[in-house]
Order: C-alpha cells, then structure tokens, then sequence
C-alpha cells in the first residue's frame, strides 16, 4: 500500500494504469512528463496557475450548505462544493488551465481535444483562445445533437468542432480519433485529455490539476463545522471532478468516499456505464483500468442521460480506489439522477448538470443512510445549462409547439 | 511452470523466411487482411489469394472494436467483420486454414481481445493452429512482460513497432524485444493509402538496424508497386495493408473482388521482387 494515496505517482495504480498506446506517441508522453514534472516545482509556474484560478476561473468558488436539499437526504449536513460557479461552468477549466500552461512551455501551437457533454470542449476552446492556441475538439455525431449549444459555444471561441460519425458515435469514437490525429500531428500538437484516464501521465497530472477542488473543500468544511465531513461524494465518468475532490481526503481514513457511476436504465438493462458493477479489467485508449467489454474484449456501448458520464471505461486510479476497497462506488439510475436534479432546482435555486446530479442522488441515499449527524459534501460539478433542453424533455415542460421548434432549433 | 511446448513447424518461422529472402537477394512482400471480413470463411479465401498471388508474409488482423491506429479503409472492414459476427477464436481457424501454404502468418491484434482470451491460453491456441506470432500495434515492450514471457514459452514471434519518434534508446530496447522483425512506421499517422510514403522510413530503417534490429519491415501508407519497391530496395519487407482491404470493400460479386486483390497483390509482388535489378515497372 503506498504511504499516500492522494499523491500517488504513475504510471501505475497497483495493478492499473500503465501506458498502452502506439510507440509513435511515446516520445510525446515522455516530453509531457518531463515538463510536468518541471512545473510542479516550478513557483513561476505554480504563481501563474494560482493567479488565472483566482482571476480568470474565480477560485475559491463557495462551499454552500442546502438545508432544503438535505431534508430529502435523512436530514444530514449537506454542502455543496460549486465548481459549477467556475468560468465555463465545470470543474473542466482547472485542468485545461495548467495543461493550456504546459503546451505553452512545450512551444506547442495547438491543442485537440475530445470532448462528451461539451464541458471539457468548451473549457478547452476557452483556454486555447486565451493562449492564442488552434483549437479542433472531436466530438460524436451522436453527441453533437444532445449538445447543439455547446457545440455552438465552443465555435464562438474559435474552434474547429469535428462530429466523429465512427462506432457507436460518442466520446469513446472521439477519443480514438483525437488520438489518431496526435499520432499524425504530435510535432505540433498536444492533445489536452479531459479526465483522469489515458495513458502515463494523464492520469496524475489531470488529477494533480483538479486537486485544488478537494483542497479548498477540506479547508471549507473546517471553517464551517470545525470538523472532517463524514463523507464526499461525487459522480465518476473518467473520474477527473471525483479524483479532484477525493485528494482533499483520500489519506483521511475516518472520511467515507463514494463514486457515483451512471447506471442508465439499471444494471439488469445492460443499458448503463456503470464500469465496477458491470465490467472487468482490461486495456483501453491507452490504460489498464474497468472497463464495459464483452467476452472477446471488445468495447460494450454504454448509456447514460448524461453525456458526460457516458463512456465504458474509468480512470486507472479509480479502479485501484475500488479494488482496495477505499471508494465505494455504487450505480445512480437516469430516473434515480433526474429526480435529484429536479429536487435540487426546486429546493435550492441551483440547476446542476445531470452528471452532477447522479452525485446528488447519490448524496439522498448516504445522507440517509448515516442519519441527521452526518455531514456530506457533494462535488457539484457543473451547472445545467446545458441540460435545460435534455431535462425538459424528460418532464416534459414544453408544449408540444414549443417543444418542436425548441428540440429542432437546438439540432 | 511446465512447458508443454508446441514446436512451430520447422521453417516457417519469420526471421527464417526473412533470411532466406535475403539470399535471394530481396525484400519480403507482408500483406495484411481482417479475419471474417466479408465473412471468415471468405476471409480464408482472401488470405490464401495474397500468397498465391506473391505476399511471402501473411498478417491476419483481428477486428477490434476501437482501432486507433487503423484509417479509415481498414476501420469500415473491421466494422463489418464484427457487425457480421466475427469472433477472437476464429482467427485460430483461419490460421490453421493457410497453414499449408507454407507462408509464415502473423496475427495483428490490439492487446484488450488477447487480455480477455488470457495471455498464456492465446499464446498456446496460436501456436497450436500454426500461426508465427503476434504484431501488437499498442501493446509497447515496455508493457508486454507476460506477453514476452508467454511467446518464449510457445517460441512465437513477437513484432513491436518503431516510429519515426522513436529514440536511439527506445529503438534499441525494441529491437531487443522484437523476434522475427522490426516493424517500422514510415510515417507518424495510421493506416491508410498514401500517394507518398514518409522519407524518414529509410532514415528509421537505418537507425534500427544500427540500433541492433536483425529484420526491419516498412508499413503504413503503402499502397503501389513504385511505393513497394522503393522500400524494398532498403527494407528487408514491405507491409500492405489498406491497399489489399479496398478491393474486397466493394460491391462488386466476392469473385471479382477477388479477381482485383490478385491484381493488386501481383503488382505489388513484382515490383518487391524487381527493386533491386532495377525493373520495377
């Protein structure tokens, strides 16, 4: 067992990580990781990230504690970390400012990314207009019609949005494409992965990136309550918002931690993304990790109502959390998330992101289980609006008419 | 751990074969197809066509589901195969079903179907069926332990890529690793026809063999008989892939498709077998 989990170095997590790619992009890798780990000890670098945290994403964002919200949740303390107050509305801007940061000192000039929901795309576009950057963001075709806006979004800032139309059309064909176009490009180009997965060192450094999330959380609670919560929760795609928040407390054993994967329409359906409840170990886009697979090894499809937790693999880190037994990582069905979402905008006035609502059902669920002396912090991840067509639909709030010519202007 | 080994029959091993072609004064024509497309049984067809028709090297590709080094030619087939039903263990079939050829037949594979099989237990059903070894365009020497154990345990080759990027250091470590040969990457980028081919590949072919590469074989982006028979002058084999996969992409009857792959594989069989007299037409 390492001394410390919360900083734990690659390529391996025990027996996960590592680096499976083609040798083409070893190089890259090596070139990565060697001005990562220059500028993780370099103050010039660390007093430029601080600065664009505090001036550009507005860090610290609050800890807010929802009494409402917590009367559904057994009545337990419940704070929510609001990386949805960020700039660009996620957790995703905090990990593209400090490789945005990198490709700068490589002497880069530009930047591909892959990009699900669209928050890690528009987060993205963001910073490669602000660092003068060209900017291509793969993204399904699939995905392009649940998220019309962001797609928008991110060509208003300046980049080139390329719909993969290969495979099953999602984040996982993004992906390989975005790593086909590295393979042929990497001269010039980095490719600015989104979440705590792919090969050494992606996963430390995303992580390392998001850890300020877990960090200020942890100083938060204390101010609040004087105390260590009892437990923090998060939703689990790649894993990079959980990852971020769980450093703040990985080596603190007395504080409970939970995953939230997205179970889709239930396990027994086979239509999830529910990786440790449904997958097996194995190797893809370029890690040892869990991951949806049949029994030749190729990639299931997965689903969820949430974009940005639909993808069939997981952060190798997560994987190594779950095989110890440190994180408990449990399914949130797509119905079991919405009635969160729509829970939390009816009692708080916050509309999150439907992936930050599967944390949320997940925190009604622990708070009730540990009863009314629990505190629990959720990692709100991102905001809604991005989902306010998706959400609609699925309450079905627009008239007919309207819902046509909404659904048809957002496609 | 015993070793029940299953000895290859002799002389089909690839660095072999490689050496015998050297004697002869020329480079090995290393042609690649999927196993089950259009179907396994067509599959058959097409592989036994190839070595007919010239290819010395057979490279019988496993569909996969997430093929990142593969363009866009080789993605449809690929595609088609698995939607058509294809399955790991057919490979096996196919390659017992080309054994008698003669020509030496390694499996493309991406590592997560040959995780999921077990290693050992793949390394054993390849070996048994007659098959030469593995190429592993994303497994990495660096990654491959049990795969390296388990190819010595059932004499398989093992080819492991090198690319224009490649460090001196990298480039020796995987030499070393490799058994059979060195597969070269002409360019940075996946498979694909290429109206030229990278001209770092020669530079890359030289650094190998300086590096302690015994065979070094150039793929990617090869597709004419002026293209194979450049590489042939300095390369000790030529890798075709996407060019052998178009033709059986058509819709015309499998007869004719065929009838094209012949052509194209001739036409790259001559112009290997002319590089160095000078008559490649």
């Amino acid at each position: 067992m390492p001394a410390s989990l919360q900083s734990m170095q690659g390529p391996y997590f025990g027996d996960f990580g590592g680096r499976f790619v083609p040798e083409a992009l070893v190089a890259a890798l090596d070139e990565l990781e060697i001005e990562y780990r220059k500028a993780s000890i370099d103050p010039e670098f660390q007093a430029e990230l601080a600065r664009l945290q505090r001036d550009y994403t507005g860090r610290p964002n609050p800890l807010t504690e929802v009494p409402r919200f917590a009367r559904h949740a057994g009545g337990a303390r419940i704070f929510l970390k609001r990386e949805d107050l960020n700039h660009t509305g996620s957790h995703k801007i905090n990990n593209v400012l400090g490789q945005g940061l990198l490709v700068k000192r490589m002497g880069k000039s530009r930047v591909i990314a892959e990009t699900g929901a669209g928050q890690h795309g528009v987060a993205t576009a963001t910073v490669a207009a602000l660092m003068d950057l060209e900017c291509v963001i793969y993204m399904g075709e699939e995905d392009t019609r649940r998220q019309a806006l962001n797609v928008a979004r991110m060509r208003l800032l300046g980049a080139e949005v390329i719909p993969v139309t290969l495979g099953t059309r999602t984040l996982k064909d993004a992906i390989n494409e975005a790593l086909r176009d590295w393979v042929a490009n990497v001269d010039s180009t980095h490719y600015l992965l989104g979440t705590v997965t792919g090969p050494h060192p992606f996963p430390e450094m995303v992580r390392e990136f998001h850890k300020v999330i877990g960090t200020e959380a942890r100083e938060q609670i204390l101010a609040a309550t004087g105390e260590l919560p009892d437990a923090v929760v998060a939703c689990v795609g790649g894993g990079s918002n959980a990852m971020g928040i769980f450093s703040g407390f990985l080596d603190d054993p007395g504080v409970r931690l939970y995953g939230f994967e997205a179970g889709g329409e239930g396990i027994d359906s086979g239509r999830h993304a529910a990786r440790f409840s449904g997958g097996f170990p194995g190797v893809l886009q370029g890690t040892r990790s869990f991951l949806l697979q049949d029994d030749d090894g190729q990639t299931l499809p997965s689903h969820s109502v949430s974009a940005g937790l639909d993808y069939p693999s997981v952060g190798p880190q997560h994987a190594f959390l779950h095989e110890i037994g440190r994180v408990d990582y449990q399914p949130i069905t797509d119905d079991e998330a919405m009635e969160a979402f729509r829970v939390l905008c009816r009692t708080e006035g916050i509309l999150p992101a439907i992936e930050s609502a599967h944390a949320l059902a997940g925190a009604i669920k622990v708070g009730q289980e540990l009863g009314p002396d629990a505190t629990v912090i959720v990692n709100l991840s991102g905001r809604g609006d991005k989902d306010v067509t998706t959400a609609a639909k699925w309450f079905g709030l627009l008239d007919p008419e309207t819902a046509t010519e909404t659904l048809e202007g957002d496609l | 751990m015993s070793t029940p080994v299953t000895s290859p029959a002799p002389g089909i091993l690839t660095g072999k074969r490689l050496d015998e072609l050297r004697s002869q004064g020329r480079a090995a024509l290393i042609g690649y197809l999927p196993v089950g497309f259009p179907t396994v049984a067509e599959s058959v067809i097409a592989a036994r066509t190839l070595v007919e028709a010239g290819a010395d090297i057979l490279e019988l590709g496993i569909p996969y589901s997430d093929p990142v080094m593969d363009g866009a030619t080789i993605q449809h087939a690929v595609d088609s195969a698995l939607q058509a039903g294809v399955r790991v263990r057919d490979v096996f079939d196919v390659v017992s079903a080309v054994a008698d050829l003669g020509a030496p037949t390694l499996v493309m594979t991406y590592w997560n179907p040959v995780l999921r099989y077990g290693v050992e237990a793949f390394a054993r059903d390849l070996s048994a069926s007659g098959g030469a070894g593995l190429i592993t365009p994303d497994l990495i020497p660096d990654e491959a332990g049990d795969w390296i154990e388990a190819s010595d345990r059932h004499d398989l080759d093992r080819v492991f890529l090198v690319a224009p990027s490649s460090t001196p250091e990298r480039l020796s470590m995987t030499a070393r690793a490799c058994r059979g040969f060195v597969y070269a990457a002409s360019t940075m980028g996946v498979t694909g026809e290429r109206t030229t081919v990278g001209a770092k590949a020669e530079d890359l072919v030289a650094a190998t063999r300086a590096a302690g590469g015994e065979h070094v074989c150039v793929g990617l982006g090869v597709s004419t008989p002026q293209q194979a028979a450049d590489i042939a002058r300095y390369a000790d084999g030529v890798i075709v892939g996407s060019a052998l996969v178009r033709p059986l992409l058509d819709d015309a009857p499998f007869a004719d498709r065929i009838e094209h792959l012949a052509r194209v594989t001739s036409g790259l069989a001559a112009g290997v077998r002319h590089a160095r007299t000078g008559t490649a037409q």
